[in-house]
């Protein structure tokens, strides 16, 4: 197992630096100067430009820019923004908790749902429950995220008025951010109001964010437990006479979670991605809009450390997903 | 699960309409973004302003709210010397700075918070010019330290600003929001606790809403400051929703979440008249949206050309077409919402017939080729330069001219449009102090045309001794008239085809009493109330 660990450890390094090139590369690719865009109209005076550019660093020779923002990263200075002047990584941390609680929410609400889906749409192979979980799974997976998150908006909130419009929080109730998840911080300070608001604010964005997960989960689990029901040793199982519940809950979900975890651990990524269009629908102060502010304002720091410190979230969710692997199936863990 | 929600729903909806009724009068505004910082000194964007300089801050003179006159602030009063170089304020007494958990005021405003501002941002070996990252935008744009010969105090209550040249527009400098006025005494409080930037952002001002907690991307909460000079708001918290999506902000405004929004979609605002819980403010935006001729390239040399170019293309089409009627044609470079504007001016009609002829005599009678850069995105003055230029290339194509549409990304499309590579270009400007200065000069005026704000490198010697000389006279009827002239010699020259001043839309709900649009396109809540 631990050897296990240090490959995938290892692995992890040239990741990082691809990341970082790419990112560095990327944004410096599309046109678009950050002190111009700043002018803006006005403009701005030839030797206050270059006074501005050389305060950035911006004026010297991209691979010693390179060099200088790998050094920075390896000491663990993430830069500061370019708009704010605040450093990245303090804003990354006020920002993340709110990714993380909405992102996690929407995962729990794909898996909870997506799992059980797919395994009774399995076992039911052709009935008519089967057919509409497929239905609508793939009617969720095809689903554009913003046009149904303002659809949810118009029917929940503005007609049926059942849940708010967007945010984290009623703007009436106010809780002092201890961890930054507003659930918990609501909950510690005891106040059962704000909680009840910001649980009433969390559900629509989760479910839109939760949908393609979801249909991708239910999937991904139907095909998988259709195969695995198929093998052998279920044949075995049920001829000498193990309960149906025995046979499907133990013997072949265990085997058919593989794959499934593995589509959950790489729906992370997709999260993130998602949370972009999500946090911009309901005003969800998360990373996602951040970086694509950033994006637009050529917010260089902003986007380098913004991404890097994502990518390295996802990578410690799919460091994880093996680990899990692992614990499912001896072989993997044994390298066999 | 439905029903348990509902309930949950209704419980909480109940809990919330109670807590309200026993609550202070709380004003929610659904910004459109995060503020860049709480300085207004250090950044240029509109929505830094809103949240900061409007509600926390207060200058020596104010715009009045609604319009762009000029009011006393801080400064009761102020004199301008015979040559126009030295003004002198006349500081108000009693003024009292807002508090916070670091900070209590030991005094109140006085010279010396005004020597520390303008010092600040002018002086670079000043102790706080390189705090918090110490970029001042907005003070060098406005040529402030060019401007600038000395600042000083004669007493507490009275400073004098000696400048390099006379510059009538100056007063109308000092009341933008770049030029708050900060507190020298909790900056100086910072500094010796060793966290001098604590002083930009933890807030403290003179103004009519004290900041009570910022979260980055969701919220800003204020207070009324019980103490303030004009009297306590009439509202008792400002909230500000941060809602970057406008349709969004339309729901939460039509669900009660949010009492003001700015920035509707086009696209809502018919079911925004219609909705009886909203009234749809308007008004015409301080901007101008214009179709640019580089003088200095064949054939937009010659005058004829330009008049032809302006007599081809439909204006109501555009209207129409793209500003979907949020616009209002323009005749003169300034809107008509800010002193001066010449109602006398008449614009070119639309005559493809006489373009033709114009065309003809200025030795072009089967047309020729341009290039006609639109940019790649949507300003308050243009929502969609494309589809514009579209609109002009099929008018133009009626009357023999070829036009090709050109487009860079923005940032390279500013900067290659100030070098003068284009022929013909879309672009335009959002007034910044109010002063038709701040137009004529700064977009038509020989020393812009040198430097590349003048798109239209029109460098026209009686336009320009005019602006200039305008200038420099305080007198503001002597000025008007000087205005008035100036864009008379404009459209006859016809350096630009003037294309539209936006309308400004700002929904509200009913609930909300004397809102007023800011012709400067700011949000200001002092002065609202909520029935």
């Amino acid at each position: 197992m631990l050897r296990f660990l240090l490959t995938r450890l290892s692995l992890i390094i040239p990741t990082f630096i691809g990341v970082t090139l790419l990112t560095f590369a990327m944004i410096r690719l599309i046109p678009g100067d950050p002190i111009l865009l700043m002018a803006g109209e006005r403009g701005i005076d030839d030797a206050r430009y270059a006074q501005l550019k050389a305060e950035l660093g911006l004026d010297k020779p991209i691979i010693i820019q390179y060099a200088h923002y790998l050094n920075d990263m390896a000491h663990g200075n993430f830069g500061k923004s370019i708009i704010t002047r605040e450093p990245v990584f303090k804003e990354f941390l006020e920002l993340f908790p709110a990714t993380i609680e909405l992102s996690m929410t929407a995962i729990m609400i794909a898996v909870l749902i997506g799992l059980p889906a797919g395994i009774i749409a399995a076992v039911r192979r052709n009935s008519v429950f089967d057919h509409a979980v497929m239905g609508f799974s793939l009617t969720g997976y095809s689903m554009p995220i913003f046009w149904w998150g303002l659809l949810l908006i118009l029917l929940f909130s503005v007609n049926l008025g059942w849940t708010p419009v967007s945010g984290r929080m009623a703007v009436l109730y106010f809780v002092e951010p201890v961890t930054g998840f507003v659930l918990i911080d609501a909950w510690l300070a005891g106040d059962w109001k704000a909680f009840q608001s910001a649980l009433r604010h969390l559900i629509l964005p989760a479910i839109v964010l939760g949908t393609v997960p979801l249909a991708i989960i239910a999937r991904m689990t139907r095909s998988s437990m259709l195969e695995v029901l198929n093998e052998d040793y279920i044949r075995t199982a049920r001829a000498k006479g193990l309960a149906p519940p025995r046979v499907i809950g133990l013997h072949a979900l265990r085997n058919a979670l593989i794959p499934v975890i593995t589509v959950i651990g790489l729906a992370v990524g997709g999260l993130l991605g998602g949370a972009i269009l999500t946090e911009t629908i309901f005003s969800w102060p998360g990373v996602g809009k951040w970086l694509i502010e950033a994006i637009r304002r050529r917010d260089y720091p902003v986007v380098q450390g913004g991404v890097l410190l994502s990518a390295t979230i996802v990578m410690i969710v799919n460091l994880g997903v093996d680990v899990l692997y692992g614990l499912i199936n001896p072989r993997i863990r044994k390298g066999r | 699960m439905n029903r348990s929600l509902s309930q949950l729903a209704i419980g909480t909806a109940l809990v919330l309409a109670l807590g309200a009724g026993a609550q202070a009068k709380t004003l929610v505004y659904c910004s459109e973004g995060s503020p860049e910082g709480f300085n207004p000194g250090l950044y240029t964007a509109g929505t830094t302003f809103d949240a900061s300089a409007r509600p926390i801050f207060n200058r020596l003179v104010e715009f009045e709210r609604g319009t762009t006159k000029i009011e006393p602030g801080l400064a009761e009063s102020w004199t301008v010397s015979e040559d126009g170089k030295t003004f002198t304020f006349k500081l108000r007494r009693g003024v009292k700075w807002h508090s916070n958990r670091n900070f209590t005021p030991k005094r109140d405003f006085n010279a010396d918070d005004v020597l520390f501002t303008f010092n600040r941002a002018w002086k670079t070996d000043h102790p706080f010019h390189k705090v918090s990252g110490g970029k001042y935008e907005y003070f060098n744009s406005m040529d402030m330290p060019k401007l600038l010969k000395s600042i000083t105090k004669s007493d507490d209550y009275t400073v004098v600003f000696e400048l390099n040249e006379p510059e009538a527009p100056f007063i109308a400098n000092l009341g933008m929001d770049f030029a708050s006025i900060l507190s020298a005494e909790y900056a100086d409080a910072m500094m010796k606790a060793g966290t001098p930037e604590k002083a930009d952002l933890d807030p403290i001002g003179t103004g009519p809403f004290y900041l009570v907690n910022y979260q980055k991307d969701a919220v800003i909460r204020y207070k009324a400051h019980p103490a303030y000079w004009a009297g306590k708001a009439k509202i008792d918290d400002l909230v500000y929703a941060i809602t970057p999506d406008a349709s969004v902000r339309y729901a939460k405004l039509k669900a009660g979440e949010c009492h003001v929004m700015p920035y509707p979609n086009p696209a809502d605002l018919e079911a925004m008249r219609k909705d009886p819980n909203i009234n749809l403010l308007t008004q015409e935006g301080l901007n101008i949206g214009y179709w640019a001729f580089n003088v200095t390239k064949k054939p937009f040399d010659d005058k004829r050309v330009r008049q032809a170019m302006n007599y081809a293309v439909n204006k109501q089409a555009i209207i129409d077409a793209v500003f979907l009627g949020a616009g209002k044609a323009a005749t003169n470079p300034i809107p008509p919402t800010m002193w001066s504007y010449n109602e006398a001016v008449k614009d070119y009609t639309y005559d493809p017939a006489k373009a033709k002829a114009l065309l003809a005599e200025a030795g072009l009678p089967n047309g020729f080729e341009t290039d006609l850069w639109a940019m790649p995105v949507q300003r308050p003055y243009n929502p969609n330069a494309k589809r514009m230029a579209e609109v002009i290339q099929a008018d133009l194509a009626k009357v023999g001219v070829k036009a090709n549409i050109v487009t860079y990304e923005w940032a390279e499309y500013l900067k290659r449009s100030k070098n003068g590579e284009h022929q013909t270009l879309l672009l335009g400007w959002t007034g910044d102090n109010g002063d038709p200065d701040n137009f004529l000069n700064v977009l038509l005026g020989c020393a812009a045309a040198q430097d590349g704000t003048n798109r239209a490198r029109w460098c026209h010697k009686p336009f320009d001794d005019i602006v200039n000389q305008a200038k420099k006279i305080p007198d503001v009827s002597k000025r008007t008239e000087l205005y008035k002239q100036a864009q008379v010699i404009f459209k006859e020259e016809a350096p630009w085809y003037t294309v539209a001043h936006s309308v400004v839309y700002k929904p509200v709900r009913k609930e909300v009493v004397d809102f007023k649009i800011h012709p400067f396109g700011g949000h200001i809540f002092y002065g609202v109330d909520l029935k």
